[in-house]
């Protein structure tokens, strides 16, 4: 008790130099914190992103994520209704699967015909009220909100596709995109010009050149590989080219809805989806989701191998984008934390210097070098709290204000502007590990210099001017 | 009370050695007020850090309250020093964190004295150096002799076997000072505790019971008030 009341009076005894030790503590604390605040935003934004786009869970066929993307229908699973319907009369599951939902995924090739042009396409079908479902989960409170899927309430031929894929499908008057370039026509070289007879042609195939009237201009057909691996067109009409956020994606990307997909490939023979999606309540259900499915999928696994993905191992890229935030707050909470140990310990050595002849009378009366240890170490101790108490207050006022600002920024994958935010209210893991974190770096760096003081000879202490 | 046997002390300051203590006997009697009396460099200082177990002999043995201090170690020496030895220093080195009360308490709260019998002991010291109505002050708002009246109370608050007081009225008006030394001279009388105090003070020797002259680390002379001279 006396250590504390000695330890506490002490730091009083200089104010501005405790203040200025307290300032640059309080400061490195909000850093870390807001940057924390920040890391987590990112965090909250790409885990919702992903779970409203592709569920917690995905049920596979055990080789499509890894095999799948070259023929996706290959990897059907065929009782898909059944397990669907399992794991709706499941009771626990229930609780908490809030969406259930099949997809299938396909690859083909997209042409505008009458523009002459195609391209190949990584598609998806889906039940799109669903989807729109899923997309409402929040569970992180952000101010975002997903765009819903234009295909709910669509016509069954409805279609949406990439920017990307509308570009190259010279789609963007009919869609009306803005900001899409038209690519600059080269004039052809004479040796390279078509002879007339066949320009002639060419010409009269053109719908739009032979007069046909009333083409829609939003209409593509979409070639596929039906299940007998036979050739098989549909028409689709475009009503909305929308932004993967990823070049590569969106120049590829084509949804439309699951049972006129079905049809296409399957035609009259039992559909299949190439997953399930399961969207939870909360994140953290996932392993009691999981636990609960696995002898569910063990009854239909004997047909054909099955597989539970969750969100993370279907999405490297969130992975590995949080990996590195968290290498990032790791580094900086080193330097931040260098700088508190620099900074707490050339105070602690200046007061012990100062305070030579008050520890030699301290040892002279029967004080034990611990005691002078601890005194020390006590004093550090307190710097370090009020300094991270005060970080945290300071970062928790400051979120505030940054988060009223609403700064807009792009995240990298984004499609929109989001507002900028740190999320340090209720992130109580991280305000106790950095208050921790801060407090036990200040008690390193308060040792050395009380260890120090503790090994003072007593007279040469007491002999100190 | 305490006895030193051929005590020999050297520094050691980069390549030279002082000898500043060289084969000195001593007895500090029991209840008695022992002045070292001798001018600057005759090694007062360094006799009192002996006896007051803060610093060693390089040779020679050290008996403080029949206890071979040598042989000690830090932790035990400083638990040595807590129970049986008072200190008073020249520029009276109170912690100024801390109030008059609170630096007399300081010794008991090592000691682990319970609050009641703490309280009632300091208020006590603080009645008998005349500080009953500066309990609450700090060392910054008392004057010098009142900081040395404090440091006194504190020396004595474990009810020490022998107080150690390095010129402690050096830093004081004559005055003060004298003032101060009657006031060691009851405290000696009233707690029975040896006090053994270094000065170059002549006035001291009539306070005191027993007198050494010391000079460049030799005993020259022992004085005992009401025997002769030992040369």
């Amino acid at each position: 008790m006396m250590t504390l009341t000695l330890a506490v009076r002490n730091l009083l005894r200089n104010r501005r130099r405790s203040l200025a030790t307290l300032l640059a503590m309080a400061i490195g604390a909000t850093s870390i914190l807001l940057f924390g605040g920040f890391s987590t935003n990112v965090n909250y934004e790409l885990h919702t992103r992903h779970v409203q786009k592709g569920g917690h869970l995905q049920i596979q066929h055990r080789d499509f994520y890894l095999y799948g993307s070259g023929n996706p229908t290959a990897y059907g699973i065929a009782d898909y209704t059944n397990i669907l319907a399992a794991i709706q009369s499941d009771e626990a599951l229930q609780k908490m699967v809030l969406v259930a939902t099949p997809t299938l995924q396909f690859s083909g090739i997209a042409g505008n015909y009458a523009a002459g042009v195609s391209r190949t396409i990584m598609g998806t079908g889906f039940v799109a009220e669903d989807i729109n479902r899923m997309r409402h989960w929040n569970d992180f409170d952000l101010r975002t909100k997903a765009p819903l899927s234009a295909l709910e309430g669509a016509a069954a031929d409805a279609a949406v596709v990439g920017t990307g894929v509308a570009r190259v499908l010279q789609l963007c008057d009919a869609l009306k995109i803005e900001r899409c370039p038209k690519p600059e026509k080269e004039q052809k070289a004479d040796s390279l010009a078509l002879p007339d007879d066949i320009a002639q042609l060419s010409l009269q195939e053109t719908p739009a050149a032979s007069g046909a009237t009333g083409t829609n201009p939003r209409r593509i057909e979409v070639l596929v590989v039906n299940a007998r691996g036979a050739p098989n067109v549909t028409s689709l009409e475009v009503i909305r080219a929308e932004d993967q956020g990823i070049k590569e994606l969106d120049e590829v990307s084509l949804m439309m809805r699951l049972a006129q997909l079905q049809q296409l490939i399957y035609g009259q023979t039992s559909p299949k989806a190439t997953s399930i999606m399961l969207q939870l309540r909360h994140s953290d259900q996932i392993p009691a989701a999981k636990a609960r499915l696995a002898p569910i999928l063990a009854n239909f696994s004997t047909k054909q191998p099955l597989a539970m993905l969750d969100f993370r191992a279907l999405n490297p890229f969130y992975v590995q984008t949080m990996l590195m935030f968290d290498t990032i707050f790791g580094f900086v909470f080193v330097l931040i934390g260098g700088i508190v140990l620099f900074t707490v310990s050339n105070t602690m050595n200046t007061t012990v210097v100062e305070r030579t002849v008050e520890i030699g009378t301290l040892r002279a009366m029967g004080l034990r070098r611990s005691g002078i240890l601890r005194l020390f170490v006590t004093e550090g101790a307190l710097l370090g709290l009020f300094g991270a108490v005060i970080g945290v207050a300071l970062a928790l006022v400051l979120s505030v204000v940054i988060n009223q600002i609403g700064m807009p920024w792009l995240p990298p994958g984004n499609v929109e502007l989001v507002p900028f935010t740190v999320n340090v209210w209720g992130e109580n893991g991280m305000i106790l590990g950095t208050t921790f974190g801060l407090i036990c770096i200040a008690i390193l760096s308060a040792w050395w210099p009380a260890h120090r003081a503790a090994r003072l000879d007593v007279v040469e202490a007491l002999r100190h001017v | 009370m305490a006895i030193l046997t051929q005590v020999e002390k050297t520094y050691h300051m980069d390549s030279v050695s002082v000898p500043v203590i060289n084969g000195v006997d001593i007895v500090v009697r029991r209840a008695c007020f022992t002045v070292l009396m001798g001018p600057s460099g005759s090694g007062k200082t360094t006799l009192l850090n002996m006896i007051g177990c803060i610093d060693k002999p390089d040779k020679g043995e050290v008996i403080v309250a029949d206890c071979k201090v040598g042989n000690l170690t830090d932790d035990a020496l400083s638990d040595f020093r807590a129970k049986n030895i008072g200190f008073i220093f020249q520029n009276f080195n109170l912690l100024p964190v801390l109030s008059a009360y609170e630096n007399i308490e300081y010794p008991l709260l090592l000691a682990g004295v319970s609050a009641k019998k703490r309280g009632e002991r300091v208020l006590k010291l603080l009645d008998a150096v005349g500080l009953g109505d500066k309990a609450k002050n700090f060392p910054g708002q008392l004057s010098g002799g009142q900081r040395q009246r404090v440091a006194i109370a504190r020396a004595l608050a474990r009810k020490p076997k022998l107080v150690i007081a390095d010129e402690p009225t050096a830093n004081l008006d004559s005055q003060t000072g004298a003032a101060i030394l009657a006031l060691m001279r009851r405290m000696v009388e009233r707690y029975e505790a040896s006090f053994i105090f270094s000065s170059h003070d002549p006035y001291v020797i009539n306070a005191a019971d027993d007198t050494i002259f010391l000079t460049d680390g030799t005993i020259r002379g022992v004085r005992r008030k009401g025997a002769d001279d030992v040369p």
